[in-house]
Formats: structure tokens, C-alpha cells, sequence
């Protein structure tokens, strides 16, 4: 076990790396004068040698690297000037609001796709089955910036739900009452999209477990079908879902931009779409970084928990 | 509640392989849709369709009639003409990335499997680790640096994140029938690499490609819109799906249509490319069963 992972967390170290790599050299995409187009209007000698003093810009390429990633170990990814706010600041602002929403959504999700893929498995082909695969092989296709949009038009403005914007959020630690009010309905939309994944991933692994012959075995000794389902069938086939939730949470992570900018919730995402528009490159950069970064760290914890769901993944 | 062999054999029902000839009635209905998409996506100059970007400020957000089908948008744009111009920009992203994707990770694929030993050991390690690259997070990165943004830049950019999973995909499938005794007997025949791989391997493993490509291409309309969002897709005026949903955002209110039919329009384009897909991919299952 312990080599499995020291293995997996050099890889983990190496494709951290990799992507440093790449957030770094975006900056060299920019036409022209890198320099000058990230100052835009803020243009002075001051910034400038600021600027340069973080990226090292008026050295050769590969010590610009090592200017830049000294400065990130340092916790320092420059300073925007358009907003005249640390890059740091930014995202550590905005960064709890992302895994806020992230975990009510999975809490969500699991809460309901688990006993679904449960009645589903427990008798496969059922008009019951049916359905749910359909419905959920439907909700697949369909993106979820149309979700939003569709769910506004219903719940926010048809039934009057108050819809908080981005000037009333309120953190959780200020007032969580509002705080959850404002946080449903992007943790709803990200939820629907992870249920109809989950669902189908558990479903096909738990009609294999159910066709094993302990299962045969404990039916036999008279054990209720709820205590088969939850204590002798869910662990081994949740391998698959844990990795399917890794991947999808890491995509929650990196896609989550759409819903937030479209409900107004000021996570990372959002943050990442007004600088674009604004131009603002080293914010956009260091939320690139920091996203990245987290994708993978999340699919590496997501594999720590399949070895202890299935500890022989990590002798293989 | 049901007996453990009245479940088992449920399970075997589930379990059997799907009627192996027949594709379905539904498959047909999602092919006919399709094609009725590319059509019109390719006519769409020579169809009598008022022209996408004309404004009419006689009729602005004017619901559905027989003058304007879909109705009109809020600079009285006809709706219907720019679903269907729309409609051009998603399906040449799809089918412009999924072609660099194909064109470089489907001959690496196959070769890596077919030949294994250290091309196989480094293609597949490098490619591995630009797999770990968030590929949303890269193609917004790369789209909002290199500016000015063109349907060209977008497709090369989302082309070359599909690399890797093209080569992931077409390696795993080419693996699975490169150790069949067929192609162990065309060596032994004596055929030449090229001729084993592209007269024996390519045929079994097109279905599988044709399956992925399909779900690539639904994966790239998906994007596409996402990217709208960020205004990181086509420049306004041209009209592209992702890019009419969120123009409609603002008016929502005042004028539904107009967010209601180009997101139907993607819905049921999505809904056709994944549902053909996946029937495919079970229809030409080789894993399971039949050998």
C-alpha cells in the first residue's frame, strides 16, 4: 500500500509539473509584447518593473520559469492590475465557494443515485429500470448551461424563487441560512448531472455483484434483500463509481464556470470569466494553476479511496 | 421480493447480448435526424431561409408564425435561419477537432498496439500525462491567451486536447483483436505491416472508432456552447447555438423562444449523436460474448 501510493504521488508530482510548465507559458501566447498587453492601461514604469520583477520577463525563457514558479512556491502569482488585488487573494476568496458547492452537490448526488441504482439493480429490465435509463441517458445529453437557463426560467421566475445574485451572497460562516438559499440551485444543477453518471456506473457493477455466488449464498441464509444490497453488494461495486467520481469532481471543479457565472455565484469559475473578459491575464493564469492542480490532486485522493474500498488495486 | 433465481434469471435476460442484427426503429429516427442536420447545415445558402444577420426592427421578439417559425430575436433577427446557420459552427467544430484528434491519435493508437515494445511504452507515457492535463481548463486557458479567437483556432485547440483519449481508446480496442488468431495467420502468411494493419486490425476496430467519434463530436457541441458562455466561441454576429443561448439569457423573461428553440436544437442534436453511439458500441461489442 504505502509503495503504491509514494508511487502514485510521484506521478502526481510529475504531471504537477507538467502543468506548471504550461501555466507558465501561456503567458507567451499573448501577441505581441506580453508585457504590454497584461498592463493594458495600467502602462506605468512602476508596474512595469513590477511585472518584470515577477515574471522575470527580460531574462531567457527557461530562467523566466524559475523566476515565476520561486514566486508561486512563495505563494505570490503577481498582483493584478486591473484589480490592484494579490492573484492570492483572489483566489482564496473564491476558492471555499467552489468546494462548498461542490460537496452539497455530491452529497446530493450519492443520496439519490445510490438507492436508485439500487432498485434499478435489484430487479434489472423492470418498467422501473427502464425508465431511469432512458431518463438518465436523456439528462446526459442535455448540457448543463441549458439546465440552468431552463431551471431559471421554471424555478426563479416562474415560481418566484429568490434567485440571490452575486451582491447579496453571503459566505457560509456569515449567515448560513441565506448562504444555502443562494447555494441550491447550482448544487441542484451540478447534482442532476453526477446522479445520471453515477447512477448508470453503479447500476451495471451492482447487477454484477448481485450475480456472484456470496450474494447466492447470504440470499440462502435468509439475509433481508435491503441488507444484501447495502452491507454485502454496495462496497465492491462502488470501484468504479469512486473512480467515476474522481474524474467527474475534478470536472465539477473545472467546469463549474457555467453555472456559476450564469447564477451569480462568485466561486472561481466566476472569477475566471469576468477576467477574461477583463483581460486580466495573471489572474486567469494563477486560477488556471490552481484549478489544474486541484483536478489532479482530487483524482489522486479518489484513488487513495478505491485501495481502501479494494486493497488489492494497490498490490497489483 | 423476488427469489435469488427468479433475479438470476432476470440478471441473464438483462446480461444476453441485444438482438445482434437490428439496430432499432429509434437508431433509424436519430440517423434520419442527423442527416436532416447536415443537410440543412450544408444548404443552408441555397434554402429559402431569410438571412441570419438581417435586422428588422419592425419585429423584434415576435413569438413563432408562419412569417417567422421560431420567431425573432431581440434585433428582429428570424430565429430559424440563425438555428440553422448555427448549426454550422457546432457541427465544423465537431467534426474539424475530432478530425485532427482521429487523423493523429487513431494511426498512433493502432501502431502503438499493434507494435507494443518501447514506441508503445513511450507514446502511451506521454500521452498519459497530457491526459492529466485538465483539458476544459487548458481549452479555456489557451482559447483566452491566444487572441484574436477564430473557429480555426478552436478547432485545433480542442483537436489536439482529444489526441491522448482518441489514442487511449483506439490502442485499447486495437489490443483486443491485434492478439486474434486471424491476424497471428496473416503474419504468418507473411503480410506486410501496413496490409495487417489496415486490411485486418482497421476494419475491427472502425466500429469502436466510428462509436467514440460520434460521442466525440457531442462532447466538442457541448464545448463549444461552454465556451460561447465565456464569449471565448465565435465573435457575435455569427450565430452558433452556445451563442444564442446566452445572448437569450438577459431577455429570458421577455422572450423564451429565443433560448427555447436553439438549446432544443442542440438537445436533440446531442441526444441523436450519443444515442447512435451507444448503440453501436453495444451493437459491435466484441469484448463481450461472441468470441
Amino acid at each position: 500500500m504505502a509503495r503504491y501510493l509514494a508511487r502514485r504521488l510521484v506521478t502526481l508530482v510529475g504531471i504537477v509539473l507538467v502543468i506548471s510548465v504550461g501555466a507558465f507559458y501561456l503567458i507567451h501566447l499573448l501577441p505581441g509584447d506580453p508585457a504590454t498587453v497584461i498592463l493594458g492601461t495600467g502602462d506605468s514604469p512602476q508596474n512595469r518593473a513590477r511585472l518584470y520583477a515577477q515574471l522575470g520577463l527580460n531574462r531567457p525563457v527557461i530562467e523566466q520559469y524559475f523566476v515565476w514558479m520561486k514566486n508561486v512556491l512563495h505563494g505570490n502569482l503577481g498582483t493584478s492590475f486591473i484589480s490592484q488585488v494579490p492573484v492570492w487573494t483572489t483566489i482564496r476568496a473564491a476558492l471555499p465557494i467552489d468546494l462548498e458547492m461542490i460537496v452539497l452537490s455530491q452529497i446530493l448526488s450519492f443520496a439519490v443515485a445510490i438507492p436508485l441504482a439500487m432498485s434499478s439493480a435489484k430487479r434489472p429490465d423492470s418498467w422501473l429500470d427502464r425508465f431511469l435509463g432512458a431518463f438518465s441517458f436523456t439528462m446526459l445529453s442535455i448540457p448543463a448551461f441549458i439546465l440552468v437557463v431552463v431551471l431559471v426560467l421554471v424555478v426563479a421566475i416562474k415560481l418566484a424563487v429568490p434567485h440571490t445574485g452575486v451582491s447579496s451572497y453571503v459566505p457560509l460562516t456569515q449567515d448560513w441560512v441565506t448562504n444555502l438559499e443562494s447555494m441550491a440551485l447550482p448544487s441542484v444543477v451540478l447534482a442532476i448531472g453526477s446522479v445520471t453518471v453515477y447512477y448508470r456506473v453503479l447500476r451495471s457493477d451492482l447487477i454484477a455483484t448481485l450475480q456472484q455466488e456470496y450474494i447466492t449464498l447470504a440470499r440462502s441464509k435468509g439475509i433481508s434483500q435491503r441488507r444484501i444490497l447495502w452491507r454485502h453488494a454496495l462496497r465492491p461495486s462502488s470501484v468504479a463509481l469512486l473512480g467515476t467520481a474522481g474524474v467527474n469532481i475534478g470536472g465539477l471543479l473545472a467546469g463549474g464556470f457555467i453555472v456559476q457565472y450564469l447564477l451569480d455565484i462568485p466561486g472561481l469559475g466566476y472569477t475566471l470569466v469576468n477576467s477574461i473578459g477583463l483581460s486580466d491575464y495573471l489572474v486567469v493564469q494563477g486560477i488556471v494553476l490552481v484549478v489544474s492542480i486541484g483536478v489532479i490532486v482530487i483524482n489522486f485522493v479518489f484513488d487513495f479511496l478505491i485501495t481502501l474500498v479494494d486493497p488489492r488495486i494497490a498490490r497489483e | 421480493m423476488s427469489s435469488s433465481l427468479e433475479l438470476a434469471e432476470l440478471v441473464e435476460e438483462v446480461t444476453e447480448e441485444p438482438d445482434g442484427r437490428r439496430l432499432g426503429v429509434l437508431f433509424w429516427v436519430c440517423v434520419g435526424w442527423l442527416a436532416l442536420n447536415l443537410l440543412a447545415a450544408l444548404l443552408a445558402n441555397v434554402l429559402p431561409l431569410p438571412n441570419p444577420l438581417t435586422q428588422n426592427y419592425n419585429a423584434v421578439n415576435a413569438g413563432p408564425s408562419l412569417h417567422h417559425l421560431f420567431g425573432t430575436d431581440d434585433l428582429g433577427r428570424d430565429i430559424f435561419s440563425r438555428v440553422v446557420f448555427g448549426s454550422r459552427v457546432s457541427i465544423e467544430a465537431g467534426l474539424g477537432s475530432m478530425l485532427i484528434g482521429f487523423g493523429v491519435g487513431a494511426p498512433l493508437g493502432m501502431l502503438a498496439a499493434y507494435r507494443r515494445g518501447r514506441l508503445d511504452q513511450v507514446l502511451t507515457v506521454v500521452m498519459y500525462v497530457v491526459l492529466a492535463f485538465p483539458a476544459i481548463i487548458a481549452t479555456i486557458a489557451i482559447l483566452s491567451f491566444w487572441t484574436p479567437r477564430t473557429l480555426l483556432k478552436i478547432i485545433i485547440v480542442i483537436g489536439v486536447a482529444a489526441i491522448p483519449l482518441v489514442y487511449r481508446v483506439i490502442r485499447t480496442a486495437t489490443l483486443a483483436v491485434a492478439t486474434q488468431d486471424y491476424v497471428v495467420a496473416a503474419k504468418v502468411q507473411g503480410a506486410s505491416d501496413t496490409r495487417i494493419l489496415v486490411r485486418e486490425l482497421l476494419p475491427n476496430v472502425a466500429p469502436i472508432a466510428v462509436s467514440f467519434l460520434l460521442i466525440g463530436v457531442a462532447t466538442v457541441v457541448t464545448l463549444e456552447g461552454s465556451l460561447a458562455f465565456l464569449g471565448l466561441s465565435v465573435a457575435p454576429p455569427t450565430p452558433s447555438w452556445g451563442n444564442m443561448i446566452n445572448e437569450s439569457r438577459t431577455i429570458l423573461q421577455l422572450n423564451p423562444w429565443l433560448a427555447l428553440f436553439p438549446a432544443a436544437a442542440m438537445c436533440l442534436f446531442l441526444l441523436a449523436l450519443n444515442f447512435i453511439g451507444d448503440r453501436l458500441r453495444t451493437h459491435f461489442d466484441v469484448s463481450e460474448g461472441k468470441l
